[in-house]
């Protein structure tokens, strides 16, 4: 039963941290990884890429055969729980070549050519190129799921037990930070990256200034290419999974999160995606139980019993009670694009109106 | 007279229709070249020609009596042609700086010097160093216009109505600068709408209509001319 505002935050904070606040940020991270890809398209190359999601999920493929390949599948390795869990991760370097190798060739093949005709039609190709690739993985690795670590995960405690992480949540986290610090540094000190904000502010000033776009094009991709490695095998880490539709289910959150941080603002695209990350886990919290707790405190604190047997029956009737249940998680990224459409189409951090 | 830039019976357009029917234009060595003429005379057209953004069906772009008839734009710059155009002339999201490196792309060699040039010859620029374009005032986003596209050490500079949308004051100060960059060494070729200061400042002029050459003459010549005043001069007599 509650007692003191010590307790109150006690049970909020390891409940609330541990099982909601951690996931939604990790989910964040995949998220933001994903729709800085679609973000850098969208601002350099002027289009709607709706296959950034079935390239992430060819990613998670190609680093699964990776790992079968070279036997990394197996739990039997004599390694470091750790490193056991970062295997993936190996197998993800050879995957980031193939993968660019895939964006490239695809670029060269179906969008230039149609680099000069209207933007709906190069929309429309990305499309087609969405169910191309989605049709193909299941021939080449078949229509079951797999998995790139079996068994099941047990979090660790971190803080003095105070957290609880996930081996796979740790290197999610650490990943993300290190490859947005890549990333930011990359785009703000390279002359590549100077180029590609330029052209992204005027693709038609960039070239009477005698820079070269096609070679900025390149590096959109390879860089597109990475983050979309990254977001499909941490997406396979951790759901644990690896399915077909794993890609394009997660394409309207990430398009969700480039239009909520502006579109053309790899930024906006960061915080983005891990606001609707937090957004999609946060709302299924029993919040109503919160809200109880604090009017029965606020209720005892004024000595008002009325107030205070009110929360308890308040907390007492939720208890437990998600306030939003979480089939409605994938509504949530879709709400925020329509509002953030509607009351500011810029998105957060100014970016692109189409 | 040996000519830096010459367009010989240049006819072309953008695919569609020509919109130039025959211009001939040269800039020479060291002067200042000022074209001018109703709109929809051809005048940026002319320019874009040159950047090689037009289809030319018939005539000749020469730069230092060299052929670079429908050269792609990033070859054109990489020569030593350097373009300010009227509008959306800043990366507006980048720095001053940042807009300075870009606008040496095709000469990154010696560009840290040069940036150090151009915040001398533009000292109110080195204060803002640091500041996005965009946050700057229009006269200011101006000056980093042609700051960036000086970057390169052009054979040729051309202005595309540098002084559009600018107030009398900045208008006078943007002229003198224009002067400053010629006598630095650089030889210029300028549309303008604002006649009667640009011929002041001018060496030539040449006078386009139709997307045809009307009149040609010296600066003074030019703003003297009555036919020129009547068409030009005399509805800009603010200008």
């Amino acid at each position: 039963m509650i007692d003191t505002p010590i307790t109150i935050w006690a049970s909020f904070g390891e409940f609330f941290v541990n099982r909601y606040l951690i996931s939604g940020l990790v989910l964040g991270c995949i998220y933001a990884l994903g729709a800085i890809g679609i973000t850098l398209t969208f601002g350099i190359l002027r289009f709607a890429n709706f296959a950034h999601g079935e390239v992430m999920m060819l990613a998670a493929y190609l680093t699964f055969s990776v790992m079968v390949l070279f036997g990394m599948t197996g739990t039997q390795m004599d390694l470091p729980r750790l490193a056991v869990a970062a295997l993936p991760l190996v197998a993800a370097i050879p995957a980031v070549l193939l993968t660019t190798g895939v964006m490239l060739g695809v670029d060269r093949y179906f969008y230039k050519p149609l680099r000069t005709r209207p933007t709906i039609v190069v929309v429309m190709a990305s499309f087609g190129m969405m169910l191309m690739i989605r049709a193909l993985v299941p021939i080449i690795w078949g229509p079951n799921q797999q998995s790139f670590v079996p068994g099941i995960s047990r979090a660790q405690d971190y803080f003095g037990g105070a957290i609880k992480l996930h081996d796979k949540q740790v290197l999610i986290l650490i990943g993300t930070v290190l490859i947005v610090a890549g990333f930011s540094y990359f785009l703000r000190y390279t002359r590549t990256g100077k180029a590609m904000r330029a052209v992204s502010d005027s693709p038609e000033l960039a070239r009477v200034t005698g820079i070269d776009v096609e070679r900025v094009i390149t590096a959109t991709w390879i860089i597109g290419a990475f983050c979309a490695v990254a977001a499909g095998v941490f997406l396979a880490m951790n759901t644990q999974q690896l399915e077909v539709t794993m890609g394009f289910r997660m394409l309207l959150p990430m398009f969700a999160a480039a239009i909520l941080g502006g579109i053309g603002r790899p930024v906006g695209a960061i915080v983005g995606g891990l606001i609707i990350g937090l957004a999609e886990e946060l709302i299924a919290y029993p919040w109503m139980e919160v809200v109880g707790q604090v009017f029965w405190w606020l209720g005892n604190a004024a000595a008002s019993p009325a107030l205070a047997s009110w929360g308890e029956a308040v907390f007492e009737a939720n208890l437990g009670q998600p306030l939003i249940s979480p089939g409605y998680k994938a509504g949530v990224a879709f709400a925020i694009m329509v509002f953030m459409l509607i009351v500011r189409p810029a998105g957060l951090f100014k970016g692109k109106v189409f | 007279m040996s000519a830096v830039l010459e367009l010989r019976g240049l006819q072309g357009g953008y695919g569609g229709a020509d919109i130039l029917h025959g211009i001939d234009l040269s800039v020479g060595a060291d002067e200042i070249v000022v074209v001018i003429g109703p709109n929809g005379a051809g005048k940026s057209t002319a320019m874009k020609a040159v950047l090689g953004l037009l289809t030319i069906r018939a005539g000749a772009v020469l730069l230092a009596g060299q052929d670079i008839t429908g050269t792609p734009p990033d070859q054109v710059i990489g020569k030593g042609v350097s373009y300010v155009p009227q509008t959306g002339n800043v990366f507006v999201s980048l720095s001053v700086e940042e807009n300075l490196e870009m606008g040496a792309w095709t000469r990154p060699a010696g560009a840290r010097a040069r940036i150090d040039e151009m915040y001398a010859l533009f000292p109110d620029l080195a204060a803002k160093r640091r500041q996005a374009a965009g946050a700057l005032s229009g006269g200011q986003r101006q000056m980093v216009a042609m700051a960036k596209a000086l970057m390169v050490d052009p054979q040729v500079l051309l202005l595309d109505e540098p002084t559009a949308g600018l107030s009398p004051k900045y208008r006078g100060e943007l002229f003198q600068t224009v002067r400053d960059i010629n006598a630095s060494g650089v030889p210029i070729l300028m549309v303008e709408q604002n006649a009667k200061q640009a011929l002041g400042v001018a060496d030539r002029g040449y006078v386009l209509e139709g997307g045809r050459n009307r009149h040609e003459g010296t600066g003074a010549d030019l703003a003297a001319d009555r036919e020129v005043a009547r068409m030009f001069l005399g509805a800009r007599a603010d200008a």
